[in-house]
Protein backbone atom coordinates (compact mmCIF):
# COMPACT_ATOMS: atom_id res chain seq x y z
CA UNK A 1 0.00 0.00 0.00
CA UNK A 2 1.45 3.01 -0.60
CA UNK A 3 1.68 5.94 1.80
CA UNK A 4 -0.81 8.57 0.45
CA UNK A 5 -2.98 5.27 0.48
CA UNK A 6 -2.23 4.67 3.99
CA UNK A 7 -2.90 8.06 4.58
CA UNK A 8 -6.42 8.15 3.44
CA UNK A 9 -7.77 5.35 6.15
CA UNK A 10 -5.58 6.76 9.52
CA UNK A 11 -7.46 9.22 11.64
CA UNK A 12 -3.82 10.97 11.41
CA UNK A 13 -4.86 11.73 8.11
CA UNK A 14 -5.94 15.38 10.25
CA UNK A 15 -2.28 16.10 10.35
CA UNK A 16 -1.42 15.12 6.94
CA UNK A 17 -2.27 18.72 5.63
CA UNK A 18 -3.70 18.34 2.52
CA UNK A 19 -6.51 20.87 1.12
CA UNK A 20 -8.28 21.42 4.16
CA UNK A 21 -6.42 20.14 6.90
CA UNK A 22 -8.54 22.49 9.70
CA UNK A 23 -11.54 21.28 7.65
CA UNK A 24 -12.91 24.90 7.75
CA UNK A 25 -12.56 27.99 4.96
CA UNK A 26 -9.25 30.32 5.23
CA UNK A 27 -11.94 33.13 6.65
CA UNK A 28 -13.06 31.47 9.85
CA UNK A 29 -9.43 29.94 10.66
CA UNK A 30 -8.49 33.66 10.38
CA UNK A 31 -11.00 34.56 12.67
CA UNK A 32 -9.51 31.83 14.63
CA UNK A 33 -6.09 33.37 14.69
CA UNK A 34 -7.98 37.21 15.62
CA UNK A 35 -9.15 35.38 18.76
CA UNK A 36 -6.34 33.67 19.78
CA UNK A 37 -4.37 37.52 19.05
CA UNK A 38 -7.20 39.32 20.69
CA UNK A 39 -6.69 37.06 23.31
CA UNK A 40 -3.74 37.96 24.24
CA UNK A 41 -4.08 41.61 24.37
CA UNK A 42 -6.56 40.90 27.27
CA UNK A 43 -4.82 38.59 28.88
CA UNK A 44 -1.57 41.13 28.52
CA UNK A 45 -4.17 43.77 30.51
CA UNK A 46 -5.71 41.31 32.85
CA UNK A 47 -2.32 40.65 33.97
CA UNK A 48 -0.71 44.43 34.21
CA UNK A 49 -3.76 44.93 36.01
CA UNK A 50 -2.76 42.01 38.39
CA UNK A 51 0.35 43.00 38.69
CA UNK A 52 -0.41 46.31 39.98
CA UNK A 53 -3.08 45.27 42.41
CA UNK A 54 -0.84 42.30 44.02
CA UNK A 55 2.30 45.09 44.25
CA UNK A 56 -0.18 47.90 45.81
CA UNK A 57 -2.34 48.39 48.11
CA UNK A 58 -6.11 48.78 46.31
CA UNK A 59 -9.31 49.97 46.59
CA UNK A 60 -12.07 48.12 46.61
CA UNK A 61 -15.24 50.28 45.71
CA UNK A 62 -18.11 49.03 44.10
CA UNK A 63 -21.14 48.86 46.41
CA UNK A 64 -23.93 46.37 45.59
CA UNK A 65 -26.26 49.27 43.83
CA UNK A 66 -25.49 50.49 41.76
CA UNK A 67 -21.46 48.89 40.25
CA UNK A 68 -22.53 44.85 40.96
CA UNK A 69 -26.03 45.40 40.23
CA UNK A 70 -25.38 47.04 36.75
CA UNK A 71 -22.68 44.97 35.45
CA UNK A 72 -24.56 41.83 36.61
CA UNK A 73 -27.47 42.77 34.51
CA UNK A 74 -24.76 43.68 31.87
CA UNK A 75 -23.61 40.00 32.38
CA UNK A 76 -26.69 38.73 31.72
CA UNK A 77 -27.19 40.48 28.68
CA UNK A 78 -24.17 39.40 27.12
CA UNK A 79 -24.66 35.47 28.01
CA UNK A 80 -28.13 35.87 26.67
CA UNK A 81 -26.63 37.71 23.46
CA UNK A 82 -24.41 34.74 22.86
CA UNK A 83 -27.49 32.42 23.15
CA UNK A 84 -29.45 34.25 20.95
CA UNK A 85 -26.56 34.55 18.35
CA UNK A 86 -26.10 30.86 18.63
CA UNK A 87 -29.43 30.23 17.67
CA UNK A 88 -28.88 32.53 14.79
CA UNK A 89 -26.54 30.37 13.29
CA UNK A 90 -28.15 27.38 14.09
CA UNK A 91 -31.17 28.77 12.05
CA UNK A 92 -28.72 30.08 9.38
CA UNK A 93 -27.38 26.45 9.32
CA UNK A 94 -30.82 25.04 8.34
CA UNK A 95 -31.33 27.58 5.78
CA UNK A 96 -33.82 29.99 7.64
CA UNK A 97 -31.50 33.40 6.85
CA UNK A 98 -35.11 35.18 7.87
CA UNK A 99 -34.86 33.61 11.30
CA UNK A 100 -31.61 34.29 12.06
CA UNK A 101 -31.88 37.93 11.18
CA UNK A 102 -34.02 38.10 13.82
CA UNK A 103 -32.08 36.54 16.35
CA UNK A 104 -29.26 38.33 14.81
CA UNK A 105 -30.96 41.46 15.88
CA UNK A 106 -31.56 40.51 18.94
CA UNK A 107 -28.33 39.98 19.82
CA UNK A 108 -27.20 43.90 18.48
CA UNK A 109 -30.25 44.30 20.71
CA UNK A 110 -28.59 42.61 23.99
CA UNK A 111 -25.51 44.13 22.79
CA UNK A 112 -26.42 47.43 22.52
CA UNK A 113 -27.98 47.24 26.07
CA UNK A 114 -24.95 46.38 27.38
CA UNK A 115 -23.13 49.22 26.40
CA UNK A 116 -25.94 51.57 27.27
CA UNK A 117 -25.60 50.07 30.92
CA UNK A 118 -21.78 50.08 30.78
CA UNK A 119 -21.79 53.85 29.82
CA UNK A 120 -24.10 54.74 32.99
CA UNK A 121 -22.10 52.98 34.98
CA UNK A 122 -18.82 54.43 33.63
CA UNK A 123 -20.52 58.10 34.43
CA UNK A 124 -21.42 57.12 37.95
CA UNK A 125 -17.61 56.35 38.66
CA UNK A 126 -16.47 59.25 36.64
CA UNK A 127 -19.32 61.89 38.63
CA UNK A 128 -17.87 60.21 42.24
CA UNK A 129 -14.48 61.26 40.90
CA UNK A 130 -12.54 58.65 39.71
CA UNK A 131 -10.21 59.36 37.02
CA UNK A 132 -7.30 57.64 35.31
CA UNK A 133 -4.55 58.59 37.52
CA UNK A 134 -6.16 59.51 40.70
CA UNK A 135 -8.89 58.41 43.19
CA UNK A 136 -11.62 60.72 44.81
CA UNK A 137 -10.37 62.24 48.08
CA UNK A 138 -12.79 59.90 50.26
CA UNK A 139 -11.19 56.63 48.71
CA UNK A 140 -7.93 57.84 49.37
CA UNK A 141 -8.53 58.84 53.08
CA UNK A 142 -10.59 55.21 53.43
CA UNK A 143 -8.62 52.49 51.67
CA UNK A 144 -5.07 54.48 53.22
CA UNK A 145 -3.81 51.29 55.22
CA UNK A 146 -3.46 51.85 58.79
CA UNK A 147 -0.06 51.68 58.55
CA UNK A 148 -0.10 54.66 56.36
CA UNK A 149 0.07 52.92 52.75
CA UNK A 150 -1.85 54.64 50.10
CA UNK A 151 -4.38 53.20 47.70
CA UNK A 152 -3.07 53.57 44.09
CA UNK A 153 -3.89 56.04 42.17
CA UNK A 154 -3.86 53.44 38.85
CA UNK A 155 -7.44 52.47 39.82
CA UNK A 156 -8.98 54.45 37.47
CA UNK A 157 -6.60 53.67 34.28
CA UNK A 158 -6.86 49.99 34.79
CA UNK A 159 -10.68 50.00 34.99
CA UNK A 160 -10.90 52.54 32.44
CA UNK A 161 -8.62 50.83 30.13
CA UNK A 162 -10.11 46.99 30.35
CA UNK A 163 -13.44 48.09 30.49
CA UNK A 164 -12.88 50.59 27.82
CA UNK A 165 -11.47 48.66 25.53
CA UNK A 166 -14.23 45.25 25.96
CA UNK A 167 -16.79 47.89 25.34
CA UNK A 168 -15.05 48.83 21.84
CA UNK A 169 -15.31 45.42 21.16
CA UNK A 170 -19.03 45.47 22.09
CA UNK A 171 -19.47 48.31 19.55
CA UNK A 172 -17.09 46.77 17.14
CA UNK A 173 -19.45 43.50 17.36
CA UNK A 174 -22.66 45.47 17.08
CA UNK A 175 -21.63 47.70 13.60
CA UNK A 176 -20.24 44.14 12.79
CA UNK A 177 -23.74 42.20 13.25
CA UNK A 178 -25.27 44.98 12.10
CA UNK A 179 -23.83 44.52 8.62
CA UNK A 180 -24.18 40.75 8.60
CA UNK A 181 -28.20 41.48 9.69
CA UNK A 182 -28.39 43.59 6.50
CA UNK A 183 -26.84 41.32 4.15
CA UNK A 184 -27.83 38.05 5.61
CA UNK A 185 -29.63 36.69 2.64
CA UNK A 186 -26.24 37.37 -0.01
CA UNK A 187 -23.70 35.67 3.00
CA UNK A 188 -22.70 32.02 3.31
CA UNK A 189 -23.66 30.38 6.08
CA UNK A 190 -20.25 30.25 7.26
CA UNK A 191 -19.99 34.36 7.18
CA UNK A 192 -22.85 34.24 9.73
CA UNK A 193 -20.87 31.36 12.09
CA UNK A 194 -17.31 33.83 11.43
CA UNK A 195 -19.63 36.87 13.02
CA UNK A 196 -20.99 34.44 15.86
CA UNK A 197 -17.51 33.75 16.77
CA UNK A 198 -16.46 37.22 17.34
CA UNK A 199 -19.46 37.75 19.22
CA UNK A 200 -19.07 34.65 21.44
CA UNK A 201 -15.47 35.88 21.73
CA UNK A 202 -16.69 39.20 23.31
CA UNK A 203 -18.98 37.26 25.97
CA UNK A 204 -16.08 35.08 26.61
CA UNK A 205 -13.66 37.94 27.74
CA UNK A 206 -16.52 39.40 29.98
CA UNK A 207 -16.42 36.38 32.17
CA UNK A 208 -13.07 36.90 32.75
CA UNK A 209 -13.26 40.77 33.76
CA UNK A 210 -16.83 40.73 35.53
CA UNK A 211 -15.09 38.64 38.12
CA UNK A 212 -11.53 39.91 38.28
CA UNK A 213 -12.85 43.71 37.90
CA UNK A 214 -16.13 43.46 39.94
CA UNK A 215 -16.46 41.33 42.39
CA UNK A 216 -12.96 41.19 43.47
CA UNK A 217 -13.02 45.15 44.02
CA UNK A 218 -16.68 44.90 46.06
CA UNK A 219 -16.63 47.09 48.91
CA UNK A 220 -17.63 44.17 51.28
CA UNK A 221 -17.84 45.80 55.02
CA UNK A 222 -19.67 49.38 52.77
CA UNK A 223 -16.31 51.35 53.88
CA UNK A 224 -16.98 54.19 51.75
CA UNK A 225 -21.15 54.48 52.73
CA UNK A 226 -19.73 55.10 56.37
CA UNK B 1 -23.72 18.67 -2.72
CA UNK B 2 -24.03 16.56 0.04
CA UNK B 3 -20.56 17.38 0.97
CA UNK B 4 -21.58 20.76 1.02
CA UNK B 5 -24.83 20.15 2.78
CA UNK B 6 -22.37 18.39 5.39
CA UNK B 7 -20.31 21.23 5.95
CA UNK B 8 -23.01 23.12 6.95
CA UNK B 9 -24.01 21.12 9.60
CA UNK B 10 -24.39 22.97 12.82
CA UNK B 11 -24.15 20.61 15.32
CA UNK B 12 -26.12 20.80 18.84
CA UNK B 13 -29.88 21.80 19.62
CA UNK B 14 -31.15 24.75 21.06
CA UNK B 15 -32.28 22.78 23.94
CA UNK B 16 -28.34 22.20 24.33
CA UNK B 17 -27.49 25.80 23.95
CA UNK B 18 -30.23 26.95 26.41
CA UNK B 19 -28.72 24.57 29.14
CA UNK B 20 -25.60 25.60 28.52
CA UNK B 21 -26.98 29.22 29.28
CA UNK B 22 -28.62 28.20 32.24
CA UNK B 23 -25.08 26.59 33.34
CA UNK B 24 -23.53 30.24 32.38
CA UNK B 25 -26.02 31.89 34.37
CA UNK B 26 -25.98 29.82 37.45
CA UNK B 27 -22.14 30.12 37.80
CA UNK B 28 -22.30 33.75 37.51
CA UNK B 29 -24.95 34.03 40.19
CA UNK B 30 -22.27 31.95 42.08
CA UNK B 31 -19.70 34.28 41.52
CA UNK B 32 -21.93 37.46 42.53
CA UNK B 33 -22.33 35.18 46.04
CA UNK B 34 -19.26 34.32 46.18
CA UNK B 35 -18.03 38.12 46.38
CA UNK B 36 -19.79 38.64 49.72
CA UNK B 37 -19.03 35.63 51.52
CA UNK B 38 -15.95 36.50 53.95
CA UNK B 39 -12.80 34.27 52.98
CA UNK B 40 -9.28 34.61 52.04
CA UNK B 41 -8.94 36.84 48.39
CA UNK B 42 -5.90 34.28 47.64
CA UNK B 43 -8.84 31.18 47.99
CA UNK B 44 -11.71 33.76 46.57
CA UNK B 45 -9.60 34.28 43.12
CA UNK B 46 -8.71 31.21 43.13
CA UNK B 47 -12.49 29.84 43.04
CA UNK B 48 -13.12 32.68 40.74
CA UNK B 49 -10.45 32.11 38.26
CA UNK B 50 -11.52 28.17 38.12
CA UNK B 51 -15.32 29.22 37.57
CA UNK B 52 -14.45 31.83 34.88
CA UNK B 53 -12.55 28.87 33.07
CA UNK B 54 -15.29 26.84 33.43
CA UNK B 55 -17.74 29.33 31.89
CA UNK B 56 -15.20 29.77 29.31
CA UNK B 57 -14.80 26.54 28.65
CA UNK B 58 -18.33 26.06 27.84
CA UNK B 59 -18.72 29.00 25.65
CA UNK B 60 -15.70 28.19 23.66
CA UNK B 61 -17.08 24.42 23.07
CA UNK B 62 -20.79 25.12 22.71
CA UNK B 63 -21.35 28.78 21.66
CA UNK B 64 -18.16 28.91 19.54
CA UNK B 65 -18.69 25.12 18.91
CA UNK B 66 -15.18 24.18 19.03
CA UNK B 67 -15.53 21.00 20.09
CA UNK B 68 -17.07 20.03 16.93
CA UNK B 69 -14.30 20.91 14.86
CA UNK B 70 -11.49 18.72 14.03
CA UNK B 71 -9.16 18.09 16.35
CA UNK B 72 -6.00 19.20 14.61
CA UNK B 73 -7.98 23.23 14.95
CA UNK B 74 -7.98 22.21 18.55
CA UNK B 75 -4.98 21.37 18.89
CA UNK B 76 -3.31 24.42 17.17
CA UNK B 77 -5.14 26.57 19.10
CA UNK B 78 -5.77 26.06 22.76
CA UNK B 79 -2.32 24.47 23.63
CA UNK B 80 -0.40 27.49 22.32
CA UNK B 81 -2.64 29.98 23.71
CA UNK B 82 -2.77 28.71 27.34
CA UNK B 83 0.88 28.43 27.39
CA UNK B 84 1.48 31.96 26.23
CA UNK B 85 -0.89 32.94 29.02
CA UNK B 86 0.63 30.83 31.70
CA UNK B 87 4.36 32.66 30.57
CA UNK B 88 2.42 36.09 31.14
CA UNK B 89 3.16 34.66 35.06
CA UNK B 90 6.94 35.63 35.02
CA UNK B 91 6.12 38.82 36.23
CA UNK B 92 4.23 38.30 39.16
CA UNK B 93 7.92 37.83 41.24
CA UNK B 94 8.78 41.11 40.81
CA UNK B 95 5.34 42.23 41.64
CA UNK B 96 5.62 40.85 44.92
CA UNK B 97 8.98 42.26 45.25
CA UNK B 98 8.16 45.80 44.55
CA UNK B 99 5.09 45.33 46.71
CA UNK B 100 8.02 45.99 49.94
CA UNK B 101 9.14 48.65 47.79
CA UNK B 102 6.72 51.00 48.13
CA UNK B 103 6.69 54.80 50.23
CA UNK B 104 5.31 54.45 53.39
CA UNK B 105 3.66 57.28 55.47
CA UNK B 106 4.73 56.83 59.11
CA UNK B 107 2.68 59.55 60.38
CA UNK B 108 -1.08 60.61 59.52
CA UNK B 109 -1.89 59.98 56.06
CA UNK B 110 -1.69 63.39 53.70
CA UNK B 111 -5.06 65.33 53.71
CA UNK B 112 -7.21 64.10 50.80
CA UNK B 113 -6.68 66.65 48.02
CA UNK B 114 -9.84 67.60 45.45
CA UNK B 115 -9.37 66.45 41.84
Amino acid sequence: MSTEARAVHFPAADWDGGVHPYRVGHRKLGMWLFIVSDSLTFSALLMGYAYLRASNVWPTPFPFYPSIVFSSVMTFCLLSSSLTMVFGVSASSRGDKILARKWILATIFFGVAFIVLHLIEWNHLISEGVRPFSLPAHWVSTFTTTDGKLPSPLFGATFFTITGLHMFHVATGAIYLSVVAARVKKLKHEDIEISGLYWHFVDLVWMFVFPLIYILSVDVGGHLAK
Amino acid sequence: MSAHVEEEHFAGSNKLFTSIWVWLVLLTLVEIGLAYKPMALHLMLTILLGLSIIKAALIVAYFMHLKFERLSLILTIVPMLVVCICLLFVFFPDSFRSAGLRYEFKEQPPAAEEH
